[in-house]
């Protein structure tokens, strides 16, 4: 009897010490952001002067001020179209790509997979001093389209992969009972592929979209003009010109950290899922 | 019909294949051809060095090989403290506990922000100005007045506070991973073990160890790879666009590129750290299989 007593006050000593780690490990995540987007709300001589997490008043005029100002209008509006540009051309070229490589044969299949692949592997750090040449050249460079076709670039070699992994899973009795209706090639891949891959293209989606939002190198050397920018380099220009007015930019890094956030808790199902996969396959 | 169903499988991987041929091959044969010559990216005319750029590299670029040094150092932290911390919250997460999902959830929100905002979040947190520098306060609350000071501008303590910024930022992905990996391994093992007498150390040491080692050299790989190409949250960090004594590789290609428009040498750079970011990965994949 005293056994079981001590076993059991054991096991809720060692889990609340590890309540505890994980919990403090907790707050340390959030309290960075908390904390921004409380600084946010302040005005500027409050930011010096008030530490509380809440504002004592709520100054929602600064997000105004940034948006119309500070110009991260502009610019949000830019990051959406670009995320989304770019998200749906992956999803369409990859799975196309993808759906090819998987289940039609054609003469260089293999080897224009493979160079894919070998792509996704090898780190070129450099590539974007060639990337400004080649764009210049090509009269692309401070261009939107110029942007979201090299964006579309970065993202393709990991969606045809992720993509091709689960055509060669799915069962082809579907696409053989199509095709006996005489649907041609481009149906099966549209009318009976696309949607079955929903699962895996969440997760094609939901990567790609994260990785177009946050991407600051490209995007830094493609533009000169503050119209044309995302947000992640448009804070970086703000920051330049308005160096000491901390509410405006924590305004600024709110709007931009949110969607992030929100798209995150609502799809972190895909996430992690994608993480976890990506770490088995490799 | 033979011919035209082949073309129209080459319709498929068109698409892709011209995007990739366009803003993948050429850019990379272009890095190794621009790394022979000295160039502006301007003028007409590229002077042909030869091995040239990579002579200096090696012999004379004491900037570069500072900041070689500088991103090994982050990574060095980051191989150890975070990937420590990450390896032991999965840990404590892989067991029947309350909340696990809630943890899980936030300790990947670092990850998915992105670097500007991190690096911007945190440089006003710990920068210099008086009431917003919440780490000073509270040192100075503690009575330890002297260890208060303006921790990004000190060379001393510049690049550990990067490095565990850093750390803040990616510990969530590998504690994804090491759960996931965690979660792999049969209840049944640890339960056969326990029925044997073994203490909760030992089957930890023989079962959990010997079965993650193959999770941990791909975390340490990852981290290695994006560890040392690290360099946007140091800009919006430190601030300056080359970062000056918390200089990284990456943002010495770019110092090249845009601050000496010496174009040729940037690429010379960028395959240099390819190149030896290539032979580490290498390294530790063949350390791992003899580990085994």
């Amino acid at each position: 009897m005293k056994n079981a007593i001590y076993y059991k006050s054991k096991k809720i000593a060692v889990n609340t010490l590890i309540h505890l780690l994980l919990i403090s490990v907790a707050i340390t995540c959030l309290y960075p952001l908390l904390w921004m987007i409380s600084s946010s709300l302040k005005s500027q001589e409050m930011i010096f002067k008030d530490i509380s997490l809440i504002p004592h008043q709520f100054r929602l005029e600064n997000y105004i001020l940034a948006w119309k100002e500070g110009g991260f209008g502009r610019n949000f509006f830019n990051s959406i179209i670009y995320t989304v540009a770019v998200v749906f051309g992956i999803v369409m070229i990859s799975s196309m790509a993808a759906y090819a490589f998987s289940r039609l044969r054609f003469f260089g299949s293999k080897f224009l997979f493979i160079m894919f692949m070998a792509a996704m592997m090898i780190p070129i750090p450099g590539s974007f001093v060639a990337l400004y040449v080649l764009l210049n050249k090509l009269h692309l460079r401070n261009t939107p389209i110029g942007y979201i076709l090299c964006m579309i670039n970065v993202g393709l070699s990991t969606s045809i992969f992720l993509l091709k992994t689960f055509f060669d899973k799915m069962p082809k009795e579907l696409e053989d009972a199509a095709r006996i209706d005489g649907c041609s090639k481009i149906g099966l891949w549209f009318h009976v592929a696309l949607p079955l891959s929903k699962p895996v293209l969440a997760v094609v989606v939901v990567f790609n979209a994260l990785a177009v939002w946050n991407e600051y190198i490209l995007a830094l050397i493609i533009f000169d003009n503050r119209q044309f920018m995302p947000l992640q380099v448009a804070l970086q220009t703000f920051q330049g010109e308005f160096v000491t007015n901390y509410p405006l930019l924590m305004a600024g890094l709110t709007i931009t950290a949110l969607p992030i956030i929100i798209v995150y808790l609502f799809m972190q199902k895909y996430i992690i899922k994608g993480v976890t996969q990506g770490a088995i396959v490799g | 019909m033979k011919i035209k169903d082949t073309l129209e499988n080459y319709v498929f991987v068109l698409p892709a294949v011209a995007i990739f041929s366009i803003f993948y091959v050429i850019p990379f044969i272009w890095v190794f051809q621009l790394g022979l010559f000295e160039w502006d990216g301007i003028s007409f005319t590229k002077v042909f060095v030869g091995l040239g750029n990579f002579k200096e590299i090696f012999l004379q670029d004491v900037n570069w090989w500072r900041a070689m040094w500088n991103a090994s150092y982050i990574t060095l932290i980051a191989l150890t403290f975070q990937n420590i911390l990450a390896f032991m919250l999965a840990w404590a997460c892989d067991r029947e506990i309350k909340m696990k999902n809630f943890y899980r959830v936030i300790f990947f929100i670092p990850p998915v922000l992105s670097e500007v905002v991190v690096g911007m979040a945190w440089r006003f947190i710990i920068n210099d100005i008086d009431g917003a520098n919440i780490i000073n306060r509270t040192l100075i609350g503690m009575g330890l007045t002297n260890f208060a000071h303006n921790w990004l501008s000190d060379p001393k303590t510049a690049l550990t506070t990067v490095a565990i910024v850093h750390c803040w930022k990616g510990f969530g992905w590998g504690f994804l991973i090491f759960l996931a990996g965690l979660q792999t391994i049969p209840r049944e093992l640890y339960e056969a073990a326990r029925v044997d007498g073994a203490s909760a150390w030992q089957s930890f040491r023989k079962i959990t160890l010997p079965l993650m080692i193959p999770v941990m050299v791909l975390v340490a790989i990852l981290t290695v790879l994006g560890t040392m190409q690290v360099f946007v949250l140091i800009v919006s960090l430190v601030g300056g666009e080359f970062a000056g004594h918390t200089s990284v590789p990456v943002l010495r290609i770019l110092a090249s590129m845009r601050g000496s428009s010496r174009f040729g040498y940037a690429c010379a750079q960028g395959i240099t750290f390819g190149m030896i970011l290539i032979i580490i990965s290498f390294i530790q994949y063949r350390f791992s299989k003899k580990g085994q």
